[in-house]
């Protein structure tokens, strides 16, 4: 110790010399993680901020309320009832009735056409759908609320400029002067817009809706589930728990991970040679979107499942193997039961990315304009990243905002699978 | 496990194994026995058009809302020619005429009869922020700042590489901003329009260029519809709603897309005066307006009667209320056809004759 003394006492020296160097050093690495991580979160942050701020007003509707006297003499002049003369009536004539009636003073073929225009084309068929239910409608008033057209629907909402000269917007000078009188009257108001979620596409931006979207996306999902889950935890325990260590299994456990890193378009590509054009089936179908995706996340569930099954402890299966199970026992009493949490999160995971996905889409056909929305996996659909592609390229204004609305909707559902995935990993996680 | 293995046989192996024979049996019909839908593929600049037209006749006939596809001209030409039967498109949308090698494709794979629908013209706009003046120019200035190789500005007869950096370069009356246009990328059917209208209209207006084309149409078509690549020119996708945006927040630039774009945000942008006329609905109507380009859609007449409701969506798409001069469609930015022209399509439509490249 004594012969150590001056030389310590050296050392000493020589470290506390650097040591406020180091300690800079330290803070200085500190913060740049921290503003790396901020930096993150802003830009985060301004995109929220820039889509909410976008996107916010699409959830509320600008609707008209009008007395819609259903006149028979447009509906059935026979008074037959049958649907299919009601189905084929004239009820834009209707709405264009309640209307005039309001503006008894409007005249002339080009300001009544301007006038009619205050309402959404889809106010008609609103109307053919309520007869249709309710064939005792005809013949009387009822007081009802109707969507707005997008152009007035932009005006109420504040983003067209009334101070522009009447050539450069699409509203004419008229049509403002009797929205503000309609609004005076308090027969135009802001509704919140159930239709959004429940209606297929439009062209028409005030009836367009995510529902088919949501369905087909749902619908993939589901098919992607069904078979990658299975097929990737199948895949996982044979390689982790029954596989041979030799060069095969090598090669496959490269080719697994370097799928995982393949660009989503190839697997595109592939669906549309070997499940459409080869096997036939439909374009557009959610049954192939969903297995193509299925393709891109079975790498994914397959990685996630062998981490999983890897971090249980060897111990638990030696014990069971010495208590006398066999292999397979082992495996689905005690292995898949450890490891199911992990894998689950893994398949989360991987379904939020196949949710987002739209590239692969793309080639079989699922990039379409689908009003109707889907009742089975085989009826064509579109999917939410598709629908948001489709409006971001609409010429209409109104669909900026419908755009906006359906990113909303989307990173909401991505938000819940993701931190179902974190809650699941908190709760059921086993630290051993 | 022995439960769980039966259980497998039993609910999920056996209609595998049979669908899969089903599928090498029957071949590509299986999964898609009988259609009940239309199923429609092509342009991205009638897809605006179109979807408005398939709407409207889902929703007041009792057939179901036809599926649009937006895939391209060439790409819905391509799908729409891989043959007869309910696993190919009834319908292709194209912003450009079939060319003679797309019906011999068509042909080789069965689809002989083909009726041809010209529904209404675009025109096709040079536009900048409405922070700025109109610009007033002619198809020359107009070839003169895009083209990749120009004619000696000292007058000899040969090609240069394009000097032009700013617009008063091209003309001492144009403003002095460096020239900058967005445009769609060569992919688009926008683009080969624009090549082909403005571009070899301005490449046109050079005699000796035009000589060229006598004598060599391959040559003549590549001086007069290479645009320049040193960045004056910048590709922006094919989303025109973007154009638009980039256009507002950079006034020196102009955009190039589709007359719909500007019809929507016309209190944004505005279009350039090509040729002394500027790109007004009834510009392009008329004729004046230089850039402007027929739409079209194709039909299988063997699908016809096949598959439900073709022959009234032709009557739909072709009906005064649709395409007519005052039809939903022109309120969308569509120009109609000329009265005679329409008449001649609406005959044509009615006897589902076939389609000849012969005429016009």
């Amino acid at each position: 110790m004594a012969a150590t003394g001056p030389s310590s006492t050296e050392t000493l020296e020589r470290v506390r010399a650097g040591l406020a160097a180091r300690y800079r050093r330290e803070r200085r690495f500190r913060l740049f993680g921290a503003a790396s991580a901020i930096l993150g979160l802003l830009f985060v942050l301004m995109l929220f901020v820039s889509i909410f701020s976008n996107g916010y007003s699409a959830f509320w509707q600008t609707q008209v309320k009008l007395d819609i006297y259903f006149d028979p003499e447009v509906i059935d002049p026979g008074a037959t009832g049958e649907p299919q003369v009601i189905g084929k009536a004239n009820f834009d004539k209707v709405v264009r009735g309640a209307l005039y009636d309001l503006f008894p003073d409007v005249s002339g073929r080009q300001e009544r056409r301007d006038l009619k225009r205050l309402v959404s084309a889809g106010a008609g068929f609103e109307l053919r759908e309520q007869v249709l239910a309710d064939p005792a409608l005809v013949g009387q008033t009822r007081t009802l609320w109707l969507p707005a057209d997008d152009e007035v629907d932009m005006l109420v909402k504040g983003y067209i400029d009334r101070d522009l000269p009447e050539a450069s917007r699409r509203l004419k000078d008229r049509q403002i002067a009797w929205i503000d009188a309609l609004a005076e009257k308090g027969l135009v108001e802001r509704q919140f817009n159930a239709a959004f979620f429940t209606t297929g596409d439009s062209r028409e931006p005030e009836l367009a809706g995510i529902g088919g979207a949501i369905k087909g996306s749902f619908f993939m999902l589901v098919v992607t589930l069904i078979l990658s889950f299975p097929l990737g935890v199948a895949a996982a325990v044979y390689l982790e728990e029954f596989a041979p260590k030799n060069r095969w299994v090598d090669l496959i456990e490269v080719n697994i991970n370097n799928l995982a890193a393949v660009p989503s378009i190839v697997f595109g590509l592939l669906g549309l040679a070997v499940f459409i054009n080869f096997f036939g089936l439909p374009r557009s179908a959610p049954v192939v979107g969903g297995l193509v995706l299925t393709l891109m996340t079975l790498p994914t569930v397959i990685i996630a499942s062998r981490a999983a099954i890897k971090s249980v402890p060897p111990s638990v299966r030696e014990a069971a193997l010495g208590v006398g199970a066999s292999a397979m026992q082992t495996v689905f009493h005690h292995v898949i039961p450890l490891a199911m949490p992990g894998m689950l999160t893994g398949a989360i995971i991987g379904m939020a990315r196949a949710l987002g996905e739209s590239a692969p889409l793309l080639m079989i056909g699922m990039i379409a304009f689908i009003v109707e929305v889907p009742e089975t996996p085989l009826d064509p659909a579109t999917a939410l990243p598709v629908q948001i592609y489709l409006w971001a390229d609409s010429p209409e204004r109104a669909f900026v905002e419908r755009t906006s609305a359906a990113i909303i909707v989307l990173l909401a559902f991505l938000l819940v699978m993701n931190g179902l995935a974190i809650w699941m990993r908190k709760k059921f996680e086993r630290r051993w | 496990m022995m439960e769980i293995t039966v259980f497998l046989r039993v609910n999920f192996a056996r209609p595998l194994v049979l669908a899969a024979g089903f599928a090498l049996l029957n071949g590509p019909a299986f999964g898609q026995a009988a259609r009940d839908y239309i199923s429609i593929v092509g342009s991205s600049t009638v897809y605006p058009f179109a979807t408005v037209v398939a709407e409207q006749f889902g929703r007041t006939t009792d057939f179901k809302t036809p599926k649009i596809e937006s895939t391209g001209s060439g790409g819905g030409l391509k799908l729409f020619c891989t043959g007869i039967g309910v696993d190919h498109p009834d319908v292709t949308n194209s912003s450009r005429r079939i060319k003679a090698s797309e019906v011999e494709m068509c042909a080789e794979n069965g689809v002989e009869q083909i009726v041809e629908v010209k529904i209404g013209y675009d025109g096709i706009v040079l536009a900048n922020s409405t922070e700025t003046a109109v610009l007033e120019l002619t198809l020359r200035q107009v070839f003169l700042a895009l083209a990749k190789d120009v004619p000696d500005p000292g007058g000899a007869r040969k090609l240069v590489p394009n000097p032009y950096q700013k617009w008063s370069d091209i003309d001492p009356g144009l403003p002095a901003v460096r020239i900058e246009v967005l445009g769609p990328p060569p992919t688009s059917g926008t683009r080969d329009a624009f090549a082909e209208l403005a571009m070899e209209g301005g490449c046109k207006t050079f005699d000796w260029i035009k000589a060229i084309k006598s004598e060599d149409k391959s040559r003549f078509k590549a001086i007069c519809h290479a645009v320049r690549e040193d960045g004056r020119y910048i590709e922006a996708g094919e989303n025109d709603n973007l154009i638009v945006q980039k256009l507002r927040a950079n006034p020196d630039a102009l955009g190039i897309f589709g007359f719909s774009f500007l019809d929507q945000n016309a209190d944004v942008v505005q279009g350039s005066i090509i040729n002394g006329s500027g790109p007004t609905f009834d510009a392009i109507a008329d004729g004046d307006y230089a850039v402007s380009r027929p739409l079209y859609f194709y039909v299988k007449k063997a699908h016809v009667d096949a598959i439900p409701g073709i022959r009234e969506y032709l009557e739909e798409f072709t009906g005064e209320r649709a395409v007519g001069q005052e039809g939903y469609l022109a309120d969308r930015g569509l120009i109609p056809l000329p009265e005679d022209e329409y008449e001649a399509v609406v005959a044509s439509v009615r006897n589902l004759d076939n389609l000849s490249l012969a005429a016009n």
